[in-house]
């Protein structure tokens, strides 16, 4: 468990001021203006954003906040009706989503779309990026056995760390949600990310995995990684996150370090003003 | 009622090329389909590309035949573009309504008067297949035990299920590639695809493309074997995809063979009904107000809605299929 | 079982009503009379012009030549499409035809019908500018009127197809089998029993949304029980189109045939170009007053909220209260009255046979993803724009091409419109 101690550490000089939208010392993606709406209502009117290298910032806020509209937005899912933002310095606005994730940047979702009718090891390979063996015409001719094999190899070497590896030959969708989840990170990382997003990844998993999956996120920042994620369980944002962004109504609200955003009042007001059944402590919330 | 030649009857048609035609174009439909979840209601206008693609450049400006072939495949390339520009970025159920409105018109455009000097108006064209028969080895009929080929028939059969296995052969190294992999991926969850940076938009157009060819190679062979295309519904209408998505889905979607396994059982099934209702007419066992002789082939359409029915009801995974992998339904 | 119950009824229906009994087979002809108006604006015939016919294939059936009275007229083999086209060679120095290009007339005779064609004629040389641009606009006046009345019809049957998909995401193949059966029962109470159509129709109306509801009810309802997938269920309705269908071509056979009543009309409204005989007036009225209708119940009844609530979010729906399967069952039957409602127009407008709901299921098609799927006022505004096009469009191009137009604009929207034009944006995620 990182103490608010342990995360003041981990940022040293760079720790930024705890104020929405503040300036981080190595942004690798900074949010400008963004805005989304749905008829009239607003679900994502953000000003300014910036999400620090290598550290793994947490995305909270009550249901409807606006936080997977945001992962939508900034991975090409949707477009937004205004704002811009740039990814390693680079704009990217308006592009779509697979490009996004060559870039880098790769996400998973809320709701775990392991591919079911295919295997395992099949999901992991579909990963890898730049694959000669995706264009029709190489696909054809064979030439992509090589690298086929590597790309096997890493997917086997994933696996084995997610501890998967016995499930290698088995349907996704026969997984339990838990190994979903594992899998669609899993796959994430065949892609090699810079910058990995993810949505809720913690939902819907027994608690004997929890701790694997926090182990891995961390792993993830350790190998040099940026991770953004989207979490309700407040334990789990207390656990891993060295920075939390708030969002509500589709505003950045607060950010900090866990301990100050549990103590700030807006962010408290906007739980319980809008959520009276989730509050802020930090205890188990029921599945 | 001589069921013995029912039987053989229904067997002679289980190698028939109109068997050959379905098995070309249900593997297109697989492709589309089976592997990538594409709602193609519209295989009869690719059909009528591959079609009127090979008659018209004879008929119209008396080319070669082989320069038909070019074009089929070309005007079944241009229709996949047309039709997957507006829809493939859009629900799968769009694809379906496009596809299915825009093979209609295709056959409304051809039957057209007003093109009758090009595509022969609502009488098709005829004549334009003897290049091919030209270059036919066989003079007599063939026969094989109680089975008997005319000789353009067995050249028709021989150009058919030789098409059929070059098709599968191309669909057994694509499938199992990465191209392929993406397919399925799309068919299971096209987000995911993106998220994992595959351009799911091309890959489904190439989709499109490839499975259309196939289609227009089912259209080409309908040309030859029959000698004539006709711009009827029963030939190039919308009951043509749906003969095809039939076998499809009783052979098995997302299976190699599926198509192929799928439309020989059903051309037979078809032809045996066909005699079955045939012959207890002559027999008397059916009266006359009842089926008429007219009505015979309104039959097998009833029966084709019947087992299509049935078939997404009770085995949507096909006869032979793993019900297994059907439990997981996206 | 459950399609063993639909077939068993629909049996019951249509074998022992026997449709195909009262088929009238009188002549069917041609005739029109070649005038026109001269200065003084009285009408002069014109003497000696050949009208030549042809069957839908351009097989020559012989033509005619007018007579001193200007008239002609021509006996046919059978209902069907002809092409009649005058002999521009024959028409007398002085006098040419006011539109130039249309020297082909397409059209449809049903069973018994005289068909009257007219090919309008004017004093002076061809292509004067302004006898043209004058009959242009005549022209479109005319179709456009032809086009609202076809929209309308479109939309009484599109209408049911969107709220369906609206509320169970389905997308109904046999929707036009709905529309073939509203006409097809009509047919057999008014010709095969000889009934008043004024009985028959309302009768019709009430069998088909009974088996509108039944059809949700033996088949959707419980493959909605088991979450059969929506692509599965798809198929199963093109299985239940197909099947239903052909047996109808079995039990009506595969001519066109009018009711037995307000088949021929006189015009009753005469505005400028545009004539209209009572049963176009009575379509205009009786569809507008069903829209508004139906745009009433949507807006201010409760089943109107329930049903776009349970169309916003089924669960969300479901849980706070809602019957969500009582509001689809609804749905069902609604929308099978008024698809049997525009089926008896459509057939009053141009003739019943067995196919006419697959005919026009794919301008249905057209219409509701023009719109919006799912939306009922999206359904109205694109039925009459693909209803108005489609017969507009035939001013310019080959009336056997007119569905052409219709899709072309379908593919134009999607393309800049992919929602359609009263859809809303969908949310991702």
């Amino acid at each position: 468990m990182s103490s608010a101690s342990e995360v003041e550490t981990a940022w040293g000089a760079d720790r930024p001021e705890s104020t929405p939208g503040s300036k981080k010392s190595d942004p690798i993606l900074v949010v400008d203006g963004i805005r989304r709406t749905f008829g009239g209502l607003t679900a994502v009117d953000v000003d300014h954003l910036e999400i620090q290298r290598n550290k793994i910032t947490a995305l909270i806020g009550p249901n409807g906040a606006g936080k997977t509209t945001f992962f939508n937005l900034i991975t090409g899912f949707d477009a937004p009706d205004a704002g811009s933002w740039s990814y390693n310095g680079e704009p990217m606005s308006s592009l779509a989503p697979h490009k996004v994730a060559l870039k880098g940047m790769v996400r998973t979702f809320q709701l775990t779309k392991a591919l079911a009718r295919l295997s395992v090891i099949e999901n992991m390979k579909l990963g890898a990026q730049n694959q000669k063996g995706e264009n029709l015409f190489r696909a054809m001719m064979r030439g992509w056995k090589d690298e086929e094999r590597a790309n096997e190899e890493r997917a086997d070497a994933l696996l084995k760390r997610f501890k998967m590896d016995h499930m290698r030959e088995e349907f996704a969708g026969g997984l339990s949600g838990g190994q979903r989840k594992l899998l669609e990170m899993a796959r994430a990382l065949m892609t090699e990310p810079d910058l990995i997003m993810l949505d809720e990844p913690m939902a819907g998993v027994n608690p004997a995995l929890t701790q694997s999956l926090l182990g891995h996120v961390k792993e993830l920042r350790d190998e040099g990684r940026t991770v953004v994620f989207v979490e309700h369980d407040m334990d789990v944002v207390r656990d891993i996150s060295d920075w939390v962004v708030v969002m509500a109504e589709g505003k950045i609200i607060a950010e900090g370090t866990h301990e100050e955003i549990g103590k700030n009042r807006q962010v408290i007001d906007a739980y319980l003003g809008s959520h009276h059944d989730e509050d802020l402590t930090f205890d188990d919330e029921e599945e | 009622m001589d069921f013995q030649s029912i039987i053989v009857n229904a067997l002679q048609a289980a190698v028939s090329p109109e068997a050959a035609i379905f098995a070309l174009a249900a593997i297109g439909l697989n492709i589309h389909f089976g592997y990538t979840g594409l709602l193609n209601f519209g295989q009869a206008g690719f059909m009528t590309m591959g079609a009127y693609g090979l008659a018209v450049p004879v008929f119209a400006f008396g080319w070669p035949l082989w320069t038909g072939v070019i074009f089929g495949i070309l005007a079944a390339v241009v229709f996949a573009l047309a039709l997957g520009a507006p829809t493939l970025r859009l629900r799968a159920d769009y694809l379906a309504i496009v596809t299915i409105a825009a093979a209609e018109i295709v056959r409304f455009l051809v039957r057209a008067t007003s093109l009758s000097d090009i595509t022969g108006g609502s009488n098709g064209i005829n004549g334009f297949s003897s290049d091919f028969y030209d270059l036919n080895p066989f003079t007599e009929s063939i026969k094989f035990g109680p089975f008997s080929f005319l000789p353009r028939t067995m050249w028709a059969i021989i150009l058919g299920w030789v098409l059929v296995l070059l098709g599968i052969g191309f669909c057994y190294l694509v499938v199992n590639s990465p191209w392929g992999r993406v397919l399925k991926a799309i068919r299971e969850d096209e987000d995911a695809a993106r998220a994992l940076g595959k351009n799911a938009y091309s890959i489904k157009m190439q989709s499109l493309i490839i499975g259309g060819i196939f289609g227009a190679l089912a259209g080409m062979m309908l040309a030859i074997s029959t000698g004539s295309v006709q711009p009827s519904p029963q030939d190039l209408g919308p009951p043509k995809t749906f003969f095809a998505y039939a076998a499809l889905i009783l052979g098995g979607t997302a299976r190699l063979w599926g198509p192929v396994v799928g439309s020989i059982i059903f051309i037979a099934l078809l032809q045996f009904t066909d005699g079955l209702i045939r012959g207890a007419q002559s027999a008397g066992w059916i009266p006359e107000w009842f089926i008429s002789g007219t009505e015979v082939g309104v039959m097998r359409f009833i029966l084709l809605g019947v087992g299509l029915m049935l078939l997404m009801l009770y085995r949507p995974q096909g006869i032979f299929g793993d019900k297994r992998e059907m439990a997981f339904d996206v | 079982m459950m399609i063993g119950a639909v077939l068993a009824i629909s049996v019951a229906l249509l074998v022992f009503l026997s449709p195909t009994a009262g088929a009238q087979d009188d002549g069917q002809s041609i005739n029109g009379t070649l005038q026109y108006k001269d200065d003084s604006g009285e009408r002069i015939p014109v003497e000696g012009v050949e009208i030549v016919l042809r069957d839908a294939g351009g097989g020559d059936l012989g033509s005619v030549v007018s007579g001193a009275d200007g008239t002609f007229s021509l006996e046919l083999p059978g209902a069907g499409d002809y092409a009649a086209s005058i002999d521009v060679e024959s028409i007398p120095a002085g006098v040419s035809l006011r539109n130039p290009d249309k020297t082909e007339l397409t059209f449809n005779v049903v069973d018994g019908q005289s068909k009257a064609l007219a090919f309008p004629m004017a004093a002076g040389e061809a292509g004067t500018q302004e006898a043209v641009s004058q009959s242009a606009i005549d022209s479109l006046l005319r179709l456009g009127m032809v086009g609202i009345i076809f929209g309308l019809i479109i939309a009484m049957c599109s209408i049911g197809l969107s709220l369906i998909f609206g509320t169970t995401g389905l997308v109904n193949f046999a929707h036009g089998e709905l529309v073939t059966l509203g006409a097809l029962l009509t047919y057999a109470f008014n010709v095969g029993l000889s009934w008043p159509f004024l009985l028959a129709a309302p009768l019709a109306i009430v069998l088909t949304a009974g088996l509108g509801g039944l059809n949700d009810r033996l088949l959707w309802r419980p493959l909605r029980a088991r979450s059969t997938g929506l692509i599965a269920m798809l198929v199963i309705s093109i299985g239940l189109s197909i099947l239903v269908r052909y047996f109808f071509l079995w039990q009506f056979g595969g001519r066109r045939n009018p009711f037995r009543q307000y088949s021929l009309q006189e015009p009753l409204v005469e505005l400028g170009p545009i004539s209209l005989v009572p049963r176009q007036v009575v379509t205009i009225f009786l569809s507008i007053a069903v829209l508004v209708a139906v745009a009433l119940v949507l807006q201010r009844t409760r089943f109107g909220k329930a049903m776009r609530a349970v169309a916003d979010n089924r669960d969300l729906a479901s849980s706070s209260g809602i019957d969500v399967e009582q509001v689809i069952s609804y749905v069902w039957i609604s929308g099978g009255a008024l698809a049997g409602l525009g089926g008896i127009l459509y057939g009053l407008d141009r003739g019943i046979n067995w196919d006419m709901g697959f005919d026009l299921l794919l301008l249905i098609f057209a219409a509701v993803t023009l719109g919006g799927l799912g939306t009922a006022y999206g359904a109205l505004v694109g039925s009459l724009i693909i209803g108005i096009m489609v017969q507009v469009s035939t001013y310019w191009i080959p009336a056997e091409l007119k569905s052409v137009s219709a899709l072309l604009v379908l593919a134009l929207i999607l393309l800049i419109r992919p929602q359609g034009i009263l859809g809303q944006k969908e949310r991702i995620g």
